[in-house]
Parts: structure tokens; C-alpha cells; sequence
């Protein structure tokens, strides 16, 4: 595995900016440049780099979509969410029609959010492509059939071009699939949600969102620190603040930054990504969020080596 | 079973805790606290955690905190913590714990503000 390409990030519901962020933005850039000229479009393009990623960028808002970039020529992709859209059309972009590829697609759980991106799928309409679509709930094809109906969608699941495939996985169950060995694991969600960690010779990346760890249970804190161990990358829910994911929004099956880091200093991961980011967080909040991430793996570091941290953003390109 | 030291002082009951409180210890951390909670209802004396001597603490031993805090308002009864070590109040601030616990800068003060 060489690369992980985040396409959509956001938890429960995709959000856009507002004309009103937008406006605080360019007031911002305008503030920091103070007057400033610019004479060629370079010394531009280093203002904007300098300004802080909530002024210049946006964590954007499609629901959750994760590309991984193997050693084959399959592709890999962890949800469907609305991020799939943007996935469909660079891939179209890319190899055009016809040329046929292989997609596997792995489904955290059944939830509207990491599915709805499947009807804007393009690579789905086009004849000669095979989708498997992989996951551990019985009802995988079901769910992904009932919104590509009337009257959810005006274009029926029979209307796909592509050879559709639907592979049931189970927990904990190590398959190996196109050079990756693919094994899921069972996450605290309603109706289960499904983590999944993707081992190549030489890389691992865990993709475990939709997971409320339960803190009075130090079993599972070992359970998930097992299953993260010696990660390169875990793509983490920390859609919560701890006080929030403790207290009024106990069992709803999400998690927070704190816990993310602690199960990943337990598990010697290289990197996490904070990922499934609450709707109502704003790119300012979000970047706060990753800061203070950053400050408590400082002062919990100990003699540990250090876990970089970051926050995904729709369109980020991380090499592994 | 975890050792917490109890005095009182101007009618709160101050409870010191110290050293690491995480996964391997937050149960007992929840029951070293179990029999102090059940006095901290109306009517009894506030119950102040002294955190002077606390240099750690995890997820698990905040939602010790969090529990703690619950089931004295549910017994109409006062539950705080006083003199966090800065790093350890850096951790309450960014888990956000500090906007569902009362916590207060040192014991004297919490006393002033509890204090009968």
C-alpha cells in the first residue's frame, strides 16, 4: 500500500460551507494581507500557504469515502458515502470508458451516510467493471438494493452496467484479497459497525470509524489496541468531545480524540487520522480540535516514540 | 484498594488522590470513591477531590469523574475537584471535561465557595 486518499470525511450528513463562511474566509485572507501586493501569481500562492488552513482550506463536508492505494491494480475503498461521487469521477477521469477495473469496496456498516454515495458511483454504470462490494452484515445487498429504488432513487439497481459482487466477511476472519490481507472486526454501533484492518508486506492502515469504545471495559481498550497494533495509519471516529461521548451522547456510537490517542499510543501507531467529523464543527472548531489532539499526545507522549497526528480533510493525499 | 485520605475542612469533605489515574486503575479509583459518594447527598458535606497529587489521568479515570459527578446530582449533592497540576488540567480542558465537572483552582477556594 502506498497512499490513502480521504473523499469524504464528514460523520452522519454531508454539510457545505455557508455564503457566509465563505465571506469570513476571504475577510480573513484580506485582514492577514494587510494591504499587501502580489506580483506574480507565486508570491500569491505563498500568502495562501501561509495562512492557517481554516482561513485557506476547508475540511469539506461529503460523508465518509477513504481510498487505499495498493500494490495491484484494484482499487480499495473503505464506505460510499457522498464522497463516492467525487471517487467516481476521478476514476473515470483517469481510465476512462471503456477500460475495465476491479473495485472492492468494504462497508463499515448499513447506515444511509456511508452508503449514498453508490447511486453517483459512475464506475457502477459502466459495463465491463466489477464491484465486490465487501462487509459483514448479512443485509449488505439488501441495503444497497432498497436505496436504488422507487421511490428513493429514480434509477433502479438493475440499471448498473458494472458486474456487482457482494462478499459477507467475517469478524476477525483474515482474507487475502488482490496483495492486501483484509481482516474486519466488530465495532459498538447501532446494528454493529465493522472496523477493517488492511496489511501489505510492508504497510497497515485500520480504518475504524462508527466505534464507540466503552471505557469501563478495559478488555475491549486491548481488544482495539491489538487490532491497531504497530498501524502505519488508523482512520479514527472522533466525532465527540470525551465529555460529550461519555455523558449525553453515551450510546450513539461515536468516539472522541482522547480515546483515539490513548488506543493509539497503546498500539504504537505511527499515525492517526482523525476522521468522521461532527457536522456542526466548523473549520475553525475542527482546526482547534487537531491542535489540542497534537498538545495531548505531547504531554502523554512519556518515553514513547511520537504519534503524529492529523486531521482528514475531503481531497487530502497522505504517502504511507 | 486505592488509598484516598479524607479530612474536613469548613464543611467539605476533601478527598486526596495522587499518582496515575488510567485503564489499570480507574476501578479502583471507582470503588476507593463508592463509599464517599454515598454521603454526598443533601444535606451532608460537599465532597472536594484534592487533585494535587494526581499527574495522570486517562479516559477511563474521567469517566470515573463523570459518573462521580452524576450520581451526586442525582442525590442532590456537591461533587468538585480542586488544584489540577496544569498538564492534568491541559487533558480536562481539551476532553472538555472542565464544562461538566465544577472544577476550582485550589482547595481553599473551593472551600470558600462550598464551604458551609
Amino acid at each position: 500500500m502506498n497512499q490513502v486518499i480521504f473523499w469524504g470525511t464528514r460523520g452522519s450528513l454531508p454539510v457545505s460551507l455557508s455564503h457566509r463562511d465563505i465571506r469570513e474566509k476571504i475577510v480573513a485572507a484580506l485582514t492577514a494581507a494587510n494591504g499587501k501586493t502580489f506580483k506574480t501569481r507565486t508570491a500569491l500562492d505563498e500568502f495562501v500557504d501561509k495562512l492557517p488552513f481554516s482561513v485557506a482550506g476547508t475540511f469539506g463536508g461529503n460523508s465518509s469515502c477513504v481510498e487505499i492505494i495498493g500494490d495491484s491494480n484494484d482499487h480499495f475503498v473503505c464506505d460510499m458515502g457522498s464522497g463516492a461521487r467525487p471517487l467516481g469521477q476521478a476514476k473515470i477521469a483517469r481510465f476512462g470508458v471503456p477500460n475495465p477495473q476491479t473495485y472492492h469496496i468494504f462497508i463499515s456498516h448499513l447506515h444511509w451516510d456511508h452508503l449514498m454515495g453508490f447511486p453517483y458511483f459512475a464506475p457502477m454504470y459502466i459495463p465491463g467493471n466489477r464491484i465486490v462490494v465487501h462487509g459483514c452484515h448479512p443485509d449488505l445487498e439488501q441495503a444497497v438494493r432498497l436505496q436504488m429504488q422507487s421511490p428513493c432513487f429514480p434509477v433502479d439497481y438493475a440499471m448498473a452496467g458494472a458486474k456487482i459482487e457482494f462478499d459477507i466477511m467475517k469478524p476477525d476472519e483474515t482474507r487475502y484479497i488482490s496483495g492486501i490481507n483484509v481482516t474486519p472486526k466488530r465495532q459498538m454501533h447501532a446494528g454493529d459497525s465493522y472496523g477493517y484492518r488492511f496489511e501489505s508486506l510492508d504497510r497497515t492502515v485500520v480504518y475504524s470509524t462508527d466505534s464507540e469504545h466503552k471505557l469501563e471495559n478495559p478488555g475491549e481498550h486491548a481488544e482495539f489496541s491489538q487490532f491497531f497494533r504497530k498501524a502505519d495509519l488508523v482512520i479514527f471516529d472522533a466525532m465527540y468531545s470525551l465529555a460529550e461521548a461519555v455523558s449525553v451522547k453515551a450510546d450513539w456510537g461515536h468516539s472522541s480524540n482522547i480515546v483515539g490517542v490513548e488506543l493509539c499510543q497503546a498500539a504504537a501507531v505511527k499515525r492517526l487520522a482523525l476522521f468522521h467529523h461532527e457536522p456542526v464543527h466548523d473549520d475553525r472548531q475542527l482546526s482547534r480540535l487537531v491542535a489540542e489532539t497534537r498538545r495531548l499526545e505531547q504531554i502523554t507522549r512519556g518515553s514513547r516514540a511520537p504519534l503524529e497526528i492529523i486531521s482528514a480533510y475531503d481531497g487530502l493525499t497522505i504517502d504511507l | 484498594m486505592m488509598n484516598l485520605p479524607t479530612r474536613e475542612q469548613a464543611g467539605v469533605l476533601i478527598v486526596s488522590v495522587s499518582g496515575r489515574i488510567d485503564h489499570i486503575t480507574s476501578e479502583e479509583f471507582t470503588k476507593a470513591l463508592d463509599p464517599l459518594l454515598d454521603r454526598c447527598a443533601q444535606g451532608h458535606p460537599s465532597v472536594l477531590l484534592d487533585f494535587s497529587g494526581v499527574d495522570y489521568i486517562s479516559s477511563a479515570g474521567l469517566r470515573v469523574l463523570m459518573m462521580a459527578s452524576r450520581r451526586a446530582k442525582g442525590q442532590k449533592g456537591v461533587f468538585a475537584i480542586a488544584a489540577l497540576q496544569p498538564l492534568v488540567q491541559e487533558v480536562f480542558a481539551i476532553s472538555r471535561f472542565n464544562l461538566i465537572v465544577p472544577c476550582y483552582v485550589s482547595v481553599e477556594t473551593a472551600c470558600k465557595v462550598l464551604g458551609s
